[in-house]
């Protein structure tokens, strides 16, 4: 059986998926990205073969794609993970749709056209706020583990506003909340409602629009949360954290 | 993965280069000619029909940005008050100064320093920030400085425009005679308007020669080759250096020689070069097969209005009619022009952090012209001279990405 694998190496996580000739799913993998992203690539890979039960040789096309796609030395060719995402959600909608991605360090706004074509992109300007490494650093400062945000924002009484456009600042403003004694589910629910609003400010989000990546995976409320500020509803595709990787595979079997 | 192919007259510009930094130096050290700094798109022409060698800030602020100095020197002068908001040429240009450090320095035996001036003459056309960089040598210098208030803005170019720019102008040259005692010589200042109205001809027709298909010039080749065009406008060796490399590039047309092998895709560049990664992003698009073919940018220094029979005048018109100055629809109008010219396939942005006259995506620009002509666009952010605000692999991703997006 020949196989196809996708490896998406991202600034905070590796993701790997193999498909079988007939575009089934038959291997995954997520792990850290870490600093070695060749042993990253490495160990997704082999976890997702180990998953699929086949060994490495009837892999027979490998792409990469992501923040540490140049590092996958055993990749075939190396793909932006603009084309990847584009590449994934078409697959899962065949139509015209606006692709939300928000990942660790870079959140993505794209336009697919009926056929899956890119017709545009936009990512965020050289700032993290409003993606997966904002989230992260505000639950490391408030001492939250990640797992549990989505629970606690969904349990809030309410949400509290955050200003600042500033990863740093927002840090700041959050802490003055906590010591006023503002409730911490209501500040989760504000981080998210302010990463709902940077995303929403990078680009026309028109038609049927698809979130992907690892804040939406870990945390399903910011998909709902988005369908509350663009007045219809979201589509999140499975697995969206792996979309990118998805896209790989998919675009290595077209090779 | 392809080179990075080389004009012959490279060398030359090597050279000429050379000759013209020389000049000033024997000039500021002898007392004798007298030495004026303008600003880039200043009143060069008046300058030398004054007498003057001429010295380029702005030049030398790029130097230290593609000599990737910049961001050693730009933390001096945000530390004296000058924000690492402003322009990153003026930051890096008083940086280096406060800290005693010029790459002409390393670059030319026998030049130690920046040559001090006799007189500061800059034109607001481009920005303020030129008139505060040229103020602060003057303060420290006790160097007089004098300047044009241009227009900001402008739709058509009226009489009234070329009226108040042109008494300016006369007023200026009075300026300069009372504080420094060179005169004016009406007919060498004729004969300057002459001389720049050939070089820039020629230079337009050097940047047009990307026209062809594929093309035998690109905008990082451009960047270096439109030096004379910058410093040595008015001068006969810059019609001589561009008469040299407009048939040498008119033979790789004629051989079918392009500057990027394999030519697939063809590219505008709207903003100021990132000069610390000029090398990195051409072979960038080289290794994408793909041809950074124009930019407003190298444009910048074609002045079509200089008449030698009108110079006043003409000289007005040609320090108004720069995009710079432009309103968003003149902008607008002008891509539309240059992409039947160029024939490009998408438009590049660049947004840079520093230098927003020259970021011409932050009103909706790029969105109305792409929506009007259906060519795509993106927008990258960095900066002209501080490498601090730019983030390589993110721009890196936005142009493969950019490129597969044209691929289909």
């Amino acid at each position: 059986m020949s196989c196809f694998a996708g490896i998406d190496i991202g600034s905070t996580t590796a993701k790997a998926i193999i498909i079988d000739p007939e575009q089934r799913i038959v291997g995954h993998s997520i792990r850290r990205s870490g600093y070695d992203f060749a042993a990253a690539a490495e160990r997704v890979l082999n976890e997702a073969l180990a998953e699929a039960g086949i060994a490495r040789r009837e892999v027979a096309r490998v792409v990469s794609t992501g923040y540490g796609r140049r590092n996958v030395e055993f990749a075939d060719k190396q793909r932006t993970e603009i084309l990847c995402h584009a590449r994934g959600v078409n697959f899962y909608y065949p139509e015209p749709v606006t692709v939300v991605d928000i990942g660790g360090q870079d959140n993505k706004v794209i336009h697919l056209g009926p056929s899956g074509e890119r017709l545009g992109f936009t990512m965020n300007r050289k700032c993290a706020a409003g993606t997966g490494a904002f989230i992260e650093e505000i639950a490391y400062r408030l001492e939250l583990p990640l797992e549990k945000l989505n629970e606690m924002a969904e349990k809030a009484s309410g949400e509290v506003k955050i200003g600042s456009f500033c990863t740093v600042f927002s840090c700041t403003e959050i802490l003055g909340m906590a010591r006023r004694g503002v409730p911490v589910d209501n500040i989760i629910k504000g981080v998210f409602r302010s990463v709902v609003k940077r995303v929403a400010e990078m680009d026309a989000l028109d038609g049927k629009v698809v979130m992907t990546g690892g804040v939406v995976d870990h945390n399903p409320i910011v998909a709902r949360m988005l369908s509350e500020q663009l007045g219809r509803k979201v589509e999140v595709p499975p697995a969206p954290q792996s979309i990118g990787a998805l896209g790989a595979a998919l675009l290595a079997r077209e090779l | 993965m392809g080179e990075i192919k080389k004009l012959e007259t490279a060398k030359l510009m090597k050279k000429v280069m050379a000759d013209h930094f020389y000049e000033i130096d024997a000039a500021c050290k002898s007392g004798d000619p007298k030495v004026a700094w303008c600003t880039s798109v200043g009143p060069a022409e008046l300058l030398r029909a004054m007498g003057f060698v001429v010295y380029f800030p702005e030049n030398h602020a790029a130097i230290l940005g593609a000599s990737r100095a910049a961001n050693d020197c730009i933390p001096a002068a945000n530390a004296i008050g000058y924000s690492p908001e402003i322009c990153s040429y003026l930051t890096a240009d008083i940086g280096a100064y406060l800290k005693g450090f010029t790459p002409l320095a390393k670059i030319y035996d026998g030049i130690e320093s920046i040559p001090k001036p006799d007189v500061l003459v800059y034109n607001t056309n481009q920005c303020r920030d030129v008139k505060d960089w040229f103020e602060w040598y003057s303060r420290e210098w006790q160097v007089p400085c004098y300047g044009i208030e241009s227009f900001v803005n402008v739709g058509e170019v009226t009489k009234d425009h070329v009226d108040s720019i042109a008494g300016q102008m006369k007023q200026l040259a009075a300026k300069i005679t009372a504080a420094t005692g060179n005169r004016l010589d009406e007919d060498k200042l004729k004969e300057t308007v002459r001389l720049s109205r050939r070089c820039s001809d020629l230079w337009r027709e050097v940047l047009e020669m990307a026209a062809h298909i594929p093309s035998p010039l690109t905008f990082f080749d451009g960047t270096i080759h439109m030096g004379p065009a910058v410093v040595m406008r008015g001068t006969q060796v810059a019609v001589d250096y561009y008469e040299t490399l407009l048939k040498e590039l008119q033979s790789w047309v004629d051989q079918g020689i392009a500057a990027v092998e394999g030519e697939r895709h063809r590219i505008y560049w709207e903003g100021m070069p990132i000069w610390g990664k000029l090398r990195e992003n051409a072979k960038l698009f080289l290794d994408l097969k793909t041809c950074v073919v124009a930019s407003t940018y190298c444009n910048s220094w074609v002045f079509s209005a200089f008449d030698p029979d009108d110079p006043w005048n003409s000289m007005a018109r040609a320090y108004t009619e720069l995009f710079i100055v432009r309103d968003d629809d003149y902008k607008e109008e002008y891509y539309k022009r240059m992409l039947e010219i160029f024939k490009f396939d998408g438009i590049i942005f660049h947004d840079a952090k520093t230098c927003p006259n020259n970021s011409n995506c932050r009103y909706g620009l790029p969105q109305r012209f792409s929506q009007e002509t259906g060519i795509p666009f993106i927008t990258i952010d960095g900066d002209l001279n501080d490498l601090r605000c730019y983030s390589e692999e993110q721009a890196i991703t936005k142009i493969e990405a950019f490129i597969e997006q044209l691929d289909g």
